[in-house]
């Protein structure tokens, strides 16, 4: 000080606080347990993302929770991705939420999926917007999305399930969100496609899961081969190897590699996903046997 | 966050928090040695990064209800006067005139939710079964919810 006077002490944060007697830290703990509370009825948590969109992790979570239901187990299927939900269309789930005794009850979608989605609370082809200044969205914008995301979690009444499959949008940061909300999920599948540029993005993902200390994580390649209609002779439809690259390099189980197949997408964008409607092709089979992978520790 | 009186070195208290209507939001604190308040005041970003967070400045009087934040931050989801106290414990009785549902709807729709459960829970605690504007007004005068 300029006057020779000793600064003065202002005590800190953490010398004043008594974080149990704080009625916001009251209100966050209570969140928390809500939360906590509603997935100890979840037998497996599982989380499908990717670092890179287009990859086809909604219409493979649609695959897989429908593969799982029709095969006798409670499935529950929350779209993760509040800007482009398409959960709800694909598994064939409509009619909105209705108000249950502890929370909303899922819609049921194919097979008996209970479904939650934002799809399912506005317009199909209007934009989300959240309500709030129009300065400085970036400031609340992520708060509201995490809390979002917190409330489809523990205001559902999702029941005793053996699987809640969380389709996330694409980004590394959504997985790192989902592990700050939830905790480390039981199971993460990354989604990716045999090109470079999938595997380059993908690679990112698959390093932050290594450190977040996730015991099961594997990689499934979509779109890795192309069969012949006419002979069934299976091609590469990609000319790189990004997908068995990435799970050497990374050191992760290539659970799955599904071939292209039209199908998937005509059947999954009419509701029906392709293991209900017709699941004798390959890609069917594929996707029934990962579901089957992700179901059993 | 804490308020800590300087001269007394003593935390202040939450006193009340106050909803002038136009998005942003005061707090008001006061030293429990001197006295003396202090109110904080929150632009309306700050105020929707709060309220982003599904809590409540000062606590809450209610439960929170199922899906609160996604009901009542989410355009176009939901007629905004039918949300927010709708299914409160004690609220859920309470009906809305047309003239007050009218007056609601002037309120910036990101804070709507907030303002109506706070009329809500005024007039459940009083067994009032009818918001109308004149119950409006007395809420606010007795709450300090100017401008809403």
């Amino acid at each position: 000080m300029s006057d020779g006077r000793a600064p003065r002490r202002i005590r800190t944060y953490h010398e004043v606080a008594d974080p149990g007697a704080e009625s916001v830290v009251g209100q966050v703990v209570d969140q928390r347990r809500r939360l906590r509370d509603r997935l100890a009825r979840v037998g497996r948590l599982v989380a499908i993302g990717s670092g890179k969109g287009g990859v086809g992790k909604s219409a493979i979570s649609a695959n897989v929770a429908a593969a799982l239901a029709a095969g006798g187990r409670a499935v529950g299927a929350l779209d993760a991705d509040l800007e482009g939900p398409s959960l709800a269309r694909m598994l064939s789930a409509g009619g909105g939420l209705v108000r249950g005794e502890s929370g909303f009850l899922p819609a049921r979608g194919a097979a008996g999926v209970g479904v939650v989605s934002m799809d399912l609370l506005v317009a199909e082809d209007a934009p989300l917007r959240w309500r709030g200044p129009e300065d400085h969205q970036f400031a609340w914008r992520s708060v509201l999305e995490t809390g979002a995301l917190r409330e489809f979690l523990s205001d559902i009444e999702w029941g005793d399930l053996d699987v809640l499959l969380l389709d996330l949008p694409p980004g590394t940061d959504k997985l790192a969100r989902l592990i700050d909300l939830v905790g480390p999920p039981d199971v993460v599948v990354i989604v990716t496609t045999p090109s470079e540029a999938a595997r380059h993005v993908v690679a990112k993902s698959a390093r932050f899961l290594e450190e977040s200390g996730i015991r099961e994580v594997g990689l499934v390649a979509n779109m890795a081969s192309w069969s012949c209609p006419h002979c069934g002779v299976a091609e590469p439809l990609f000319a790189a190897d990004g997908a068995r690259r990435l799970a050497r390099d990374a050191g992760l189980e290539l659970w799955a590699e599904l071939p292209f197949d039209p199908r998937i997408a005509t059947d999954t964008d009419e509701g029906l996903p392709i293991v209900l409607s017709a699941p004798e092709r390959p890609a069917a089979r594929a996707l029934a046997a990962l579901a089957e992978r992700l179901a059993v520790p | 966050m804490k308020f800590l009186c300087v001269g007394c070195d003593a935390v202040m208290d939450y006193v009340e928090r106050r909803l002038p209507g136009d998005g942003t939001m005061a707090v008001v604190y006061a030293c429990p040695t001197c006295g003396k308040e202090t109110a904080m005041l929150a632009n309306p970003m700050e105020t929707r990064l709060v309220s982003g967070l599904g809590i409540e400045v000062g606590g809450r009087s209610v439960p929170a209800e199922p899906l609160e934040l996604v009901r009542s931050s989410v355009e176009g989801l939901e007629d905004p006067v039918e949300l927010g106290a709708s299914g409160s414990p004690g609220t859920g009785r309470v009906r809305w005139s047309e003239d007050a549902r009218e007056r609601l709807l002037a309120v910036p729709s990101f804070v709507r939710g907030m303002v109506k459960r706070i009329y809500g829970e005024y007039a459940a605690e009083r067994g009032i079964e009818e918001i109308t504007p004149e119950i409006m007004d007395r809420a606010r005068s007795e709450l300090g919810l100017e401008g809403m």
